[in-house]
């Protein structure tokens, strides 16, 4: 048997080893498992079979109302939300070529904050149905200005993390200077958000999350080769025939674009930008056609669990998800770091 | 070497006397333009002839313990950002970026909220340890690897370390309304409404640090030739960085005690020192003081006048002024990875 798996045509390139299906499997199932018993978990306790019966419709009636309602959007969009932050921290840190990078590390997220703040805090008689967009635009428009300001020649991507991290004190500034101007009843809301969380998902936000993100999953999975390729440095990838530039830049904004639309309907959630990449390498290696699938799977494990920790181990409180991702995140970042500091 | 402006010596103390005075103008601007806009006449009449009109007790209560401690700040966070640059020999060092405010805030928040501690003692002491925790963690994440401590990656560490503990905080105040009241204001760095008691407490330790930094800058001096050169002249090298580590802790943990986290002072001033007078240690030193009080003094002004007759939290006001310049030093391409 050949201890690698070629998928090969046109646009897609991927060269698989058969270790990485078999976690990617297994993956899977932990996934469904957890998304299974984050449904069943709540006030109201739901065994898995009937979740998967309610699920496929042929469940109670008495079932259906709270998982279709209540549980079933929230989680979904924790899972997406996950995904996309995994993958778009993975992308940077292939651009980037550092485990370090992220998009709360390179000031994304935190653009997209000053967006979301400044809606909350300048317009609070405005509709909740604008911050999406708005916060989306703001990454963009950060990421554009990071990237214009990085340009000299070119983009290193070295440039490209100072001054994102540059840009992201400034943004940081703006939005505590957002806070403490504004009425102070409108602070803790705007904590909340900054905190990030998926409290109140409906399914609206599942519809327009889901296309997004598998859209932009796929055309991320079909630039896989090129991040491969980034990874290997800037003028290795240059002499084997990689337009760098262009291919960083078209990256850059798949990322912009997972990352922004996760933190538009989620918050700033920390840490799954910056962790789910880590521990997706760590099991299955660098080559990015089976980084990315692992990447996505164990961040949307992340934000699930995360939130179903926050959820229901303080109930009848519901703490923001973002405390747990970065609560149980960071620590285990720093623990990453320290044991893979070799590599 | 690049050249500067300042060469000889008599210069250099010619800058310094021109420092001063701009130092008394900060001081004397910060007592007297606010809200409130008073003459220096006021000023002084608010301590020769007290008589409890609105305008002394303003200029005794407020103004005077705001103008000292933010020059007192300013100078620690400058010492601080020059100890740190010259020690990482890393343009873009600054207590700031390298999430060792991040740590003391989030120390002191975490004192707040979970043990209802209140006291200035009791936050500079939770202070010091915040700052001591993130800066031996930034360092350590910093120099993991083989090919040891790169600027690149102290930075990223540095922001890593920040991400994590500014989300702590995040975390805390939204699970606690009324600490986040109590903080939300001092969180943004700010040098506003501390008495002046909340200076006397530290001033010790600040004063000792600035002393002790001066006298440490000859062997600065020579540990900035490299590590190994350094060994190789007979440097004890591990009790430098140790001593200089703890400068930096202690300086930026009594800012950060008094007056929340300020950033990009201790960034922004080194570089105009070394752009002055070349890069001994002990000019820095000294120069750094100066111009990280006259900055932080004339930050404060400005940020009174721009949202009035609301204000400008300081800490706000150096991130707006101080990032341009730090993008500045990345595109000059004065770091190397």
């Amino acid at each position: 048997m050949k201890k690698q798996l070629v998928i090969r045509n046109e646009s897609f390139s991927f060269l698989l080893e058969r270790k990485t299906l078999l976690t990617t499997t297994i993956l899977a199932i932990l996934t469904f498992a957890a998304f299974v018993v984050s449904i069943g978990t709540g006030e109201m306790y739901i065994s898995p079979i009937n979740v998967i019966k309610t699920l496929f419709g042929a469940g109670e009636k008495q079932y259906e109302l709270v998982i279709e309602t209540f549980r079933l959007p929230r989680i979904l969009v924790a899972l997406l939300i996950g995904a996309a932050l995994s993958v778009s921290g993975s992308i940077l840190q292939g651009i980037i070529r550092n485990p370090l990078a992220s998009p709360d590390i390179v000031g994304i997220t935190h653009g997209a904050s000053v967006a979301a703040v400044g809606l909350l805090t300048l317009f609070p008689t405005v509709s909740v149905f604008w911050l999406p967009p708005v916060t989306l635009i703001g990454a963009g428009v950060v990421a554009a200005i990071i990237y214009l300001l990085a340009w000299k020649d070119g983009v290193t991507p070295i440039r490209l993390v100072l001054i994102g991290v540059g840009i992201k004190e400034v943004m940081a500034a703006i939005t505590s200077l957002l806070v403490v101007t504004s009425p102070i009843y409108l602070t803790p809301k705007v904590q909340i958000w900054i905190t990030g969380t998926v409290y109140g998902s409906n399914w609206e936000n599942v519809s327009v999350l889901l296309p997004w993100v598998i859209l932009m999953l796929i055309l991320t999975m079909m630039y896989g080769r090129t991040v491969n390729v980034l990874q290997l440095g800037d003028d290795i990838a240059a002499g084997v025939g990689s337009p760098v530039s262009r291919h960083r830049l078209i990256l850059l904004f798949f990322s912009v674009a997972l990352a922004g639309a996760a933190i538009a309907i989620g918050g700033a959630i920390s840490f799954v930008g910056l962790l789910g990449p880590h521990i997706a390498r760590k099991l299955v290696g660098p080559s990015f056609g089976g980084l990315l699938p692992v990447s996505a799977m164990v961040g949307a494990l992340i934000v699930m669990l995360s939130d179903l920790i926050g959820r229901t181990a303080f109930s009848p409180l519901d703490l923001p998800v973002g405390i747990f991702t970065s609560a149980i995140g960071a620590p285990f970042f720093i623990y990453l770091l320290f044991k893979n500091r070799n590599q | 070497m690049i050249k500067n402006l300042l060469g000889s010596t008599p210069l250099k103390l010619g800058g310094l006397f021109v420092c001063l005075v701009l130092l008394l103008a900060g001081l004397i601007g910060s007592v007297i333009f606010g809200v409130v806009d008073t003459s220096w006449h006021v000023a002084i009449d608010a301590y020769t002839q007290f008589d409890g009109s609105n305008e002394h007790i303003v200029i005794r209560e407020v103004r005077v313990p705001r103008a000292l401690i933010a020059g007192a700040v300013g100078a620690s966070l400058a010492i601080a950002g020059a100890l740190l640059q010259a020690m990482t020999r890393n343009p873009l060092a600054d207590v700031g970026i390298f999430g060792i405010n991040a740590g003391a805030s989030f120390a002191i928040v975490f004192g707040a909220a979970v043990f209802a501690m209140n006291s200035l003692g009791e936050f500079t002491t939770l202070s010091f340890i915040g700052a001591a925790l993130s800066g031996v963690l930034v360092y350590f994440l910093g120099a993991l690897g083989r090919e040891g401590i790169t600027p690149l990656k102290l930075t990223l560490a540095g922001a890593a370390v920040t991400a994590m503990f500014s989300s702590f905080t995040h975390a805390i105040l939204v699970t606690n309304e009324q600490a986040l009241n109590d903080v939300l204001f001092w969180l943004a760095g700010s040098v506003a409404g501390r008495k002046l008691e909340m200076l006397t407490g530290v001033f010790p330790y600040m004063l000792l640090a600035w002393i002790v930094a001066f006298l440490m800058a000859r062997p600065i001096n020579t540990f900035m030739m490299g590590e190994d050169v350094a060994k190789g002249l007979g440097q004890r090298t591990v009790l430098v960085k140790a001593l200089a580590g703890l400068l930096i802790v202690l300086l930026s943990a009594c800012s950060v005690a008094v007056s929340g986290p300020i950033g990009f002072i201790g960034l922004v001033t080194p570089h105009l020192a070394r752009y002055l007078i070349g890069s001994d240690t002990r000019w820095v030193l000294v120069y750094s003081g100066f111009l990280g009080a006259i900055l932080l003094l004339f930050a404060d002004i400005l940020g009174r006048f721009i949202a009035m007759p609301g204000e400008v939290p300081i800490g706000v006001m150096t991130a707006l002024m101080g990032a341009p310049f730090f993008i500045y030093v990345v595109r000059k391409g004065l770091v190397r990875a």
